[in-house]
Formats: C-alpha cells, structure tokens, sequence
C-alpha cells in the first residue's frame, strides 16, 4: 500500500507497471487515472488546492476501509496538487486482489470517497482569464451512500 | 483556548487569509462561527451559507455543533472535489 500527495506529474503507465511488479498474490489489478478535463476547449489551467496533513490522514482512513471491506492484495493512490494543464493526470488509484471483483468494487471505492472525503479543492482559469472554483456535485456525495 | 484557524479554496480568498490564530472563549464550531461572523464583514460574508461549508476539528470531519474543547486547529472550507 502507498499514498502519495504530490506536486511533480507521474507517470501513468510506468506506476502500473511498477504496480503490477511488486503486488504478490494477486490475480487482478484495476488502475483508474482522472485527468484535467478541457470542455469545449475553454480551460487554460487547473489550481488544485489540498490541506496537507489532513489529505494524508484522510486518504490513509479511505485505504483502511476499503481494506476492511475487501480482499486486497495491495493498493496505491497518487494525487497532486499546484498547477495542471488539460490533459495532465491529476490521479490514479490501482489496486490488486485474488478475484477482479473485490480489486473492482475497492478502486470504485477508493474513488467515491476521494472524490467528497480527501480535502482537495479544484480552481480553473478559463482561456479568457476568468477564474471560478470547480463546485461539488450532488451525485458525488450521493454516490457514497450505495457502499 | 487559542485555535489555529484555517481556511481553504473561496474561503481562504474571501477571508484574505490562509491561517491565523485566534483567541475565543467559544464551546462549539456554531458558537466560534458566530463570533467569527461578527468580527468583520469579510468574514461575515465567508461563512454567509452554512450550507457551503464543511469544518474539520484537527484535521478530522466534524459537525458546526462539535465541542471546541481540547481542539487546536479549525479548518473551514468548502466542499472538496477530489479525484
């Protein structure tokens, strides 16, 4: 298991890969990556902004219980912070199980609750200049309430 | 009791201030809101709609009816959009 809140860009496909060496007993691994969306082109950049020390504590308690509920072999959540250009990688959560369904319903999870539970916030810069903090949805929290 | 506060996102914009100290006799999250709000305007303006905003207790989710006892640091801010 690891966690990581960092500001420096990762690379993608090389933490799967890593991922996938080091996890043993597993016959299943889902990664997930969430990316800086640019909708209809108009977004210049992405500020995200994070409470450090809480987010550590705060992703650590989301691992632990996605641990509790399901038979996992290892996990990794890497989320950065500062200054993104569309198209960047913001996140990735992987993880790794015996059977795909628990390595399946886990990294739902992990992202359900990252989503409403880990203290980052998202600031986007328009192309015009125009400044506005990205709002939490209804559908986000609501999505918590089925595990 | 002296509170580290914290703001983060519009919060910490509209206050003007990522941090401060601050020196309150308040038992609860709602109470210290209060004396927070009468302050200034700026921070009357901050916490405007309870509804926005979320509040951590050192660093843990807590409700505006939380106690303030033994507590050091106070996070306000909005909700998070993580992911």
């Amino acid at each position: 298991m690891a966690i990581r809140v960092q500001q420096q860009a990762f690379d993608y496909g090389a933490e799967c890969n890593a991922f996938a060496q080091i996890v043993q007993d597993a016959g299943a691994i889902v990664t997930f990556a969430g990316i800086v969306r640019d909708e209809g082109a108009t977004l210049s950049e992405m500020e995200i902004e994070h409470y450090p020390g809480m987010t550590e504590r705060a992703l650590a308690a989301i691992e632990a219980e996605a641990r509790d509920r399901w038979q996992l072999s290892d996990t990794l959540i890497i989320h950065r912070h500062g200054l993104l250009a569309p198209g960047e990688t913001i996140m990735m959560v992987a993880t790794a199980a015996r059977h795909r369904a628990d390595a399946f319903a886990a990294a739902e999870f992990l992202m359900d609750y990252l989503k409403s539970r880990a203290p980052f916030w998202k600031k986007e810069t328009t192309t015009s200049g125009s400044t506005g903090w990205v709002a939490a949805r209804d559908a986000d929290e609501s999505a918590l309430k089925r595990w | 009791m002296k509170l580290r506060l914290m703001y983060f996102a519009w919060l910490r914009e509209r206050i003007g201030a990522p941090r401060e100290d601050f020196e309150t006799q308040a038992e609860t999250v709602a109470a210290l809101v209060e004396e927070l709000r009468a302050r200034e305007e700026r921070y009357a303006l901050a916490f405007s709609d309870m509804a926005a905003i979320r509040v951590a207790l050192d660093q843990e989710l807590a409700s505006f009816d939380a106690p303030l006892r033994g507590v050091r640091e106070v996070a306000f801010f909005p909700p998070m959009t993580g992911g």
